[in-house]
């Protein structure tokens, strides 16, 4: 419920950034961080220039990384920034939204592009911004394991994928994490939440035998109450039987 | 292809024969119920409107129909259809002819009649139970029953006619008709802890924690209820006064882990749970304060669901995963004299019959991977290990729960992904659905 929570409200922020956005400037477009001029077609090489902000919406204070690209100009530069190189990379600390727009000029004419950061102050406080890259890292870098039939048992392929857990782990030190143990729809709700409290507990010594601190780990069993899945086959109960990692806030 | 025989003993209910074949699991027959017994052959009259209050005719309907549905399910009596009662209703021991009721079609045995009136808010039921056959002494009970004048009072004075009936023919056993099931609701959005009348009559809901609850244990004195419920750290037991109405502390079921699956003992003195705490999920027992922790059993797996011998107090059942499969073990309330009931298949959500002679619990002897197999209710005679499957062919079927007459059991059914509580003579017939809102799971049946 909570992760559907957390998914919902980030659709909703989005939502109400590309409407924010679209109120204040009338040219920006979706995605409103890039915007990519067309080209002017006349006989000498018109200038095109494309410009993004990574991330776009952030909380005060937080880094963004800009990115931009130019051809065909002689010079470039970015309001509020000054010259820059026809290409190249820059990190601001906007403190309120920006718009970062871009002219190019070259011997064809000129081009411009935007990226529009948005600033939210003070940070939201359901889904900070920061967390909300560190979901997507996280995601990226930390996998479910899988179990087999009513067994706690660590398998090969979810031995494999918890070493790569444990190193993701090592190397962020101050992410701590919430190890759900999950259980297939069959046999009896009080029996899977003890069985889902043992494969939890699996991977968890798993990763504390990799190196992870146990004081970072919190375990809690969900036996079959909350399923990622709900048919009655094989490959869902598959998907039922793990040991689900999440981020602890 | 070998046929086996099997006899099983039942309180109260004679003997059941059952024939099945191990290799043709789907064949099953059902032969010669209360052999050796007949049952009673009773007869509820409709009872006679004494007032004039508009009332009166409504809630008539309503104590008639409980009465009558009380006695039916009592498991006990051959009960007079209506449609063969003599025409006349008698309201006293003047009106009533005993001959009228002896003879074809009625050919009752007892009749139950009596008189209701409501007036000033009261409801008055004057109720006689007579022994037809005795002419020169025939009354077995007459009382006097007053409430308010409501439907729920109406009700409550038939269940306790049907339950003055049950005690005097019964064998001395008290009824079941003024017992509640407390069981778990989704109906709410949430899984909350609910409670009804044994017959799905007033269900209404009980905690209101909006988060996942579980394993409602109601006390033998019906003032607690012991629960698992979810939260930050795992699940925890809680507790939630029934007097009170709101939680209370039980901090023997608070730690890191899941402490889930409580039951009591009889005598309301000790509470028994399954907890992980020390690292694998064990049968842990406590007072019923929550003082004196203690861990009781030691086996790799989970151990979840104990009961206690509630004749005893002195064993415990419960489910265990040791050899994989969790199996129904008993053992004693030190730990010692662990017994291994079940000899294949997953069996589980072990239920202690108030005689102390018999187990109920839910089995499913091919569970398996690709094995479809069946979960339904099975009866255990406990000292001689002989089984009777008391569900078939119907859903899967689990958290058998008895009755505190021994002779009903409430269980759970999911068919095709909606479950509901149901109930039961612990013979399997007359089987009643009770719950049809939302999905209804875990029923436990009060003590008294």
């Amino acid at each position: 419920m909570n992760r559907q929570f957390r998914a919902l409200s980030f659709v909703v922020l989005v939502v109400v950034m590309v409407a924010v956005a679209g109120c204040n400037k009338k040219k920006a477009s979706t995605p409103p961080a890039t915007a990519t001029a067309p080209p002017v077609s006349t006989p000498a090489a018109a200038p095109v220039a494309q410009i993004t902000a990574t991330p776009n919406v952030i909380s005060a204070g937080d880094q963004v990384v800009l990115t931009w690209r130019t051809a065909d100009a002689t010079s470039v530069s970015i309001d509020g920034i000054g010259d820059v190189p026809t290409s190249g990379v820059k990190t601001v600390t906007p403190t309120e939204s920006t718009s970062y727009h871009l002219v190019a000029r070259g011997e064809g004419g000129s081009a411009d592009a935007t990226a529009r950061v948005t600033v939210n102050a003070p940070p939201a406080v359901v889904v900070p911004s920061t967390t909300a890259s560190l979901d997507d890292e996280f995601k990226a870098g930390v996998q479910d394991a899988f179990f087999d039939y009513d067994t706690y048992d660590i398998r090969a392929d979810a031995q494999a994928v918890l070493v790569r857990d444990a190193s993701f782990l090592v190397a962020h030190p101050d992410i701590k994490v919430v190890i759900g143990g999950y259980c297939d729809e069959r046999g009896s709700s009080e029996y899977n939440l003890a069985l889902g409290q043992n494969r939890a507990d699996a991977a968890k010594n798993a990763l504390v035998a990799a190196g992870v601190a146990a004081s970072r780990i919190r375990v809690v069993s969900y036996g079959k109450e909350k399923p990622f899945c709900s048919e009655s086959t094989e490959e869902c109960w598959q998907q039922n039987r793990r040991a689900g990692f999440s981020l602890d806030r | 292809m070998k046929p086996r025989f099997r006899l099983f003993p039942q309180a109260a209910i004679a003997f059941i024969l059952l024939f099945s074949s191990i290799l043709h699991a789907q064949d099953w027959v059902h032969t010669g119920t209360n052999l050796g017994q007949d049952r009673i052959r009773l007869a509820a009259a409709e009872f006679k409107p004494l007032s004039v209050d508009p009332q009166t005719p409504s809630l008539k309907a309503v104590f008639d129909a409980t009465l009558y549905s009380d006695l039916s399910a009592a498991g006990i009596f051959d009960i007079v259809s209506r449609s063969l009662a003599p025409q006349a209703n008698p309201g006293t021991p003047q009106e009533i002819n005993l001959q009228q009721w002896a003879e074809a079609p009625a050919n009752a045995a007892m009749v139950a009649f009596g008189s209701l009136s409501a007036s000033g808010g009261r409801l008055t039921v004057q109720g006689w139970l007579f022994d037809v056959r005795n002419t020169a002494n025939p009354q077995v009970l007459g009382k006097q029953y007053t409430n308010a004048a409501s439907q729920d009072a109406a009700r409550l004075i038939a269940h306790e006619f049907a339950d003055d009936i049950i005690l005097r023919l019964g064998g001395g056993i008290n009824g079941i008709a003024e017992t509640k099931i407390y069981f778990i609701s989704t109906r709410t959005g949430s899984k909350e802890i609910w409670c009804m009348d044994y017959d799905g009559q007033n269900q209404h809901q009980i905690t209101h924690l909006g988060s996942i609850s579980l394993s409602p244990r109601i006390a033998p004195d019906n003032s607690r209820l012991a629960f698992a419920s979810l939260g930050r750290d795992g699940w925890a037991v809680r507790m939630y006064s029934l007097d009170l109405g709101r939680l209370v502390a039980f901090p023997a079921g608070v730690a890191g882990g899941s402490n889930q699956s409580p039951a009591w003992s009889a005598d309301g003195a000790h509470i028994a749970f399954s907890s992980s705490r020390s690292g694998d999920s064990e049968i842990w027992l406590a007072d019923a304060s929550g003082g004196n922790l203690h861990r009781l059993t030691n086996f790799k797996g989970p151990n979840v669901a104990p009961t206690f011998n509630p004749r005893t107090n002195g064993q415990i059942a419960w489910a265990g995963g040791r050899t994989g499969e969790p199996q129904i073990y008993t053992m004693d309330l030190d730990g010692g004299n662990v017994q291994r009931l079940t000899d294949m298949g997953y069996a589980v959500s072990p239920s202690w019959a108030p005689n102390g002679a018999l187990l109920t619990f839910s089995w499913n002897r091919k569970y398996g991977p690709g094995d479809p197999g069946g979960q339904d209710i099975y009866v255990m005679d406990i000292a001689s290990l002989r089984w009777l499957q008391v569900t078939h062919e119907a859903g899967t079927n689990d958290y058998p729960s008895w009755a505190p007459d021994g002779r009903h059991i409430a269980f759970e059914r999911n068919i095709g992904g909606h479950t509901q509580i149901w109930t039961m003579l612990a013979d399997g017939t007359q089987q009643r659905q009770l719950t049809a809102a939302g999905n209804n799971t875990m029923p436990n049946w009060s003590w008294k």
